[in-house]
């Protein structure tokens, strides 16, 4: 039993967080709203040479071979620099539903792409059940669809797409206009079923991932700005009506991380809990980084209404992700069936409850 | 990070079950805030400690079995997987018992670790004042030295179990001309001790379950001081990490309490009847932060294995468990409709259990430990970095 990260592992972390420090400034993520694609070719091969979009691409296909447990460390950084690159459809969905397609019998198709996506090449779109809209579907070379319980696989010659303009701008969502046929489908009935709960859900901890950095990341912006502006002579941050917010916010926060890394685990170990676990990282990751952006807010005042401070980044990631890959509202009732009702594995952890 | 458990892991958990499995009394004890239910639940220790399992994680020649945290978590598990007794003595094993091992010298640890285990002495808590109770750095009490022994003048208050406790480990001023937290010292005080007196003070349910403790000229040996003369507020601060940051308050015990709150919407549920349909969300949530309160536990427990100390994020702790502890008695109440007012032994209670008394115990959460507001204010200064003035 062990909970802690490998020296490995934070050391990757930090090689992301200083490049995302250095890079995907407030002013960078501005300067890419106005672009057209809101994606930077550049910033994707910079991602490529750490190993970002390959992580989970196994040694042999040119990527790092590495697992969710990686990978959620690396997302936390995404969401702390409100970073705007398909990390999640690509790096964390994109890859490992490839990865599975292979050992489907789909080695073609899996040995066409992993490659230059761990390259940087190529970009995948995932499209799930809980979204009309798919994320970064512009961007993708190769989209991953369902239709009903079948998956396909779709180049994006093959589809016509109708951007959706989304509140973030960092967000690029498409409707998907394509006809399925024998040619593009790549797993059927139940198979395809299993593949795409497997990818919403390795989605869904994406999102939790990147919303614990979000979270933190409106936590500091707020503690820093208070402990500088100035009323009543003095700065606001010794007001206890302004550090109760952020402590709250703090708490939640934190009571959120160790479920995030928790559903890695489930997930990169192919856990049964993977539903439950995943969905309670989203839950609570989730709200934490909604409560953190009201609290935010709050505590700087009409600056932080403005469109100039930086601080609406971070809140409508929060906003955004929270609807992203399942509502806490879907994700709540999905946790409840569950727990309450049994229909899904979910066992206390540690603790056994008698008769278990 | 690997969340599985090693064989040697399983097999102390299965070690500790079957002991617990085979030695727990059948009955549950009464209070221990009651006169016999205070010995019926000190007999209760005695055995627990017969058989090593008292403290698992303290050294053998003090009663322990020389566990790691992470294997003291796995007896908690366990001890409340079997519904054992509540344990009368948690201010000295969880609070006091880890800041001896830090603080206390060979001979202490000797004196006062072995009886702590067994219960044959159960310790009371005495910082709180009339005028030091958030302002802790405000005690007034003193501590004299004259000659071998500190005569000690003053009043505690709210000391938990003090009706009924053996000991108590107190802050003194040890320096009249000192103020606030400089000149504070640790001491360790027979309740027995001439010039003392106790008197029981009854909480809302009307057990007494703490205490006042009045000092007059009370003369203890200059040995029974923790740590050094002067450093009691350092001293103080490990105890309090203790108690707010891990100890005190095992996560199996909100699991426990989440799942015979899931087993009681299931059966209000299938008895018919009208339910909140909010309920079913506020239940389920209550699960799902009893896992975080674990999860965070276990990735704390890492942390300390792997050489970290217990820091400010303890405040963290303390509010998290305080609040889930509340919303899963309210929950529960809520269940119960019109009959979660009644008192256990009416005689239309059956069922009801014992969330009537477990919400009101779980009021008093944000309030001991250092008040909720406190934490926010440690972990806005200290974690957050925001200004104190
Ligand atoms: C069940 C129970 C058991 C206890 N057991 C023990 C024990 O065994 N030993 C022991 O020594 N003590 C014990 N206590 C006492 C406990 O530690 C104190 O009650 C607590 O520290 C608060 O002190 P107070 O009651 O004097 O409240 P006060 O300090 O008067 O506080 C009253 C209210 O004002 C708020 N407040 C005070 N100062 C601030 C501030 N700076 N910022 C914001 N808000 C503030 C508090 O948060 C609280 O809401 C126990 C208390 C209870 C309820």
């Amino acid at each position: 039993m062990e909970f802690n990260f490998s020296e490995d592992q934070q050391l990757l972390q930090q090689a992301v967080r200083d490049f995302l420090e250095g890079e995907c400034t407030p002013a960078a993520v501005r300067e890419l709203w106005e672009t057209e694609t809101g994606r930077s070719k550049t910033f994707w091969s910079q991602l490529a040479e750490i190993g970002v979009p390959g992580l989970l691409v196994p040694e042999d296909d040119g990527g790092l071979g590495m697992d969710e447990r990686d990978m959620v460390l690396v997302l936390e950084e995404a969401g702390r620099a409100a970073l705007a690159e398909p990390v999640i459809s690509t790096a964390a969905v994109g890859v490992p539903l490839l990865v599975e397609l292979g050992e489907l019998g789909q080695s073609g198709l899996t040995k066409k792409w992993l490659g230059p996506v761990a390259s940087g090449e190529a970009i995948l779109a995932v499209g799930h059940a809980q979204s009309p809209f798919v994320a970064d579907a512009h961007v993708a070379d190769l989209l991953l669809l369902p239709q009903d319980q079948d998956l396909h696989a779709v180049e994006r010659g093959d589809v016509t797409l109708t951007a959706q303009p989304s509140n973030d701008q960092s967000q690029r969502l498409f409707s998907v206009d394509w006809s399925p046929s024998e040619k593009t489908c790549v797993a059927q009935g139940t198979e395809g079923a299993a593949l795409q709960g497997a990818a919403f859900d390795r989605g869904v901890l994406a999102c939790a991932a990147e919303q614990l950095g979000v979270g933190q990341q409106l936590i500091d912006m707020a503690a820093l700005y208070t402990s500088q502006r100035q009323q009543f002579g003095v700065a606001i941050g010794t007001f206890q009506a302004v550090k109760h917010r952020l402590a709250n916010a703090k708490v939640q926060v934190e009571y959120a991380r160790a479920v995030v890394y928790r559903a890695a685990h489930s997930v990169a170990t192919g856990s049964p809990q993977r539903s439950t676990d995943v969905s309670m990282a989203k839950v609570m990751a989730g709200e934490a980084a909604l409560f953190a952006s009201k609290e935010a807010l709050q505590v700087h005042g009409a600056i932080g209404y403005t469109y100039e401070q930086d601080l609406h980044i971070w809140m409508k990631r929060a906003w955004s992700l929270d609807l992203a890959f399942g509502t806490s509202a879907w994700h709540r009732a999905r946790l409840a069936d569950a727990i309450i009702d049994g229909q899904a594995p979910a066992s206390a952890f540690g603790y056994c409850a008698p008769g278990s | 990070m690997d969340l599985t458990y090693t064989p040697e892991q399983e097999n102390f958990r299965q070690e500790a079950r079957q002991w617990l499995e085979a030695n727990v009394p059948s009955e549950p004890l009464a209070s221990f805030d009651t006169p016999e239910g205070f010995e019926a639940h000190r007999q209760w220790e005695h055995k627990l400690n017969s058989g090593g399992w008292a403290m698992v994680p303290w050294p053998v020649e003090y009663g322990g079995r020389g566990a790691n945290l992470l294997e003291w978590l796995i007896f908690e598990e366990e001890y409340y997987r079997v519904g054992a007794p509540g344990r009368v003595n948690q201010n000295g094993i969880f609070l006091l018992g880890p800041t001896i091992m830090e603080y206390g010298s060979p001979e202490q640890k000797v004196r006062f670790l072995p009886k702590m285990a067994s219960s044959e002495e159960v310790w009371a808590q005495g910082w709180s004042e009339p005028n030091a109770g958030s302002d802790m750095a405000n005690i007034q009490a003193t501590a004299i030295a004259d000659g071998d022994a500190y005569v000690i003048n003053g009043q505690k208050t709210w000391a938990s179990r003090g009706a009924y406790a053996h000991w108590l480990f107190g802050m003194f001023r040890t320096d009249p001309e000192s103020s606030r937290h400089h000149g504070l010292t640790f001491i360790l005080v027979p309740l027995d001790t001439p010039g003392i007196t106790v008197r029981p003070i009854e909480k809302i349910n009307g057990k007494k379950a703490f205490a006042e403790v009045f000092f007059d000229n009370a003369r203890v040996p200059l040995d029974n001081r923790l740590g050094e003369e002067g450093q009691g507020w350092s001293v103080a601060m490990a105890t309090a990490g203790f108690e707010r940051g891990l100890m005190l308050r095992s996560p199996s015990r909100f699991q426990n309490t989440a799942r015979k709150l899931v087993e009681l919407y299931r059966k209000t549920l299938a008895a018919g009847g009208f339910v909140d349909p909010a309920l079913r969300d506020r239940v389920t949530r209550c699960w799902v932060e009893a896992e975080a309160y674990t999860l965070n536990t276990y990735q704390t427990v890492s942390r300390l294995m792997a050489g970290d100390k217990i820091g400010a994020e303890a405040s963290l702790n303390k509010i998290f468990w305080s609040e889930l502890d509340i919303r899963m008695h309210e929950a529960a109440l809520s269940l119960l409709g019109a009959r979660a007012e009644l008192r256990p032994g009416a005689p239309g209670a059956d069922g009801v259990d014992d969330w009537l008394d477990g919400f009101i115990f779980a009021l008093a959460g944000p309030i001991y430990a250092g008040t909720n507001e406190i934490q926010r204010n440690i972990i806005a200064e200290r974690i957050l970095g925001m200004p104190r003035k």
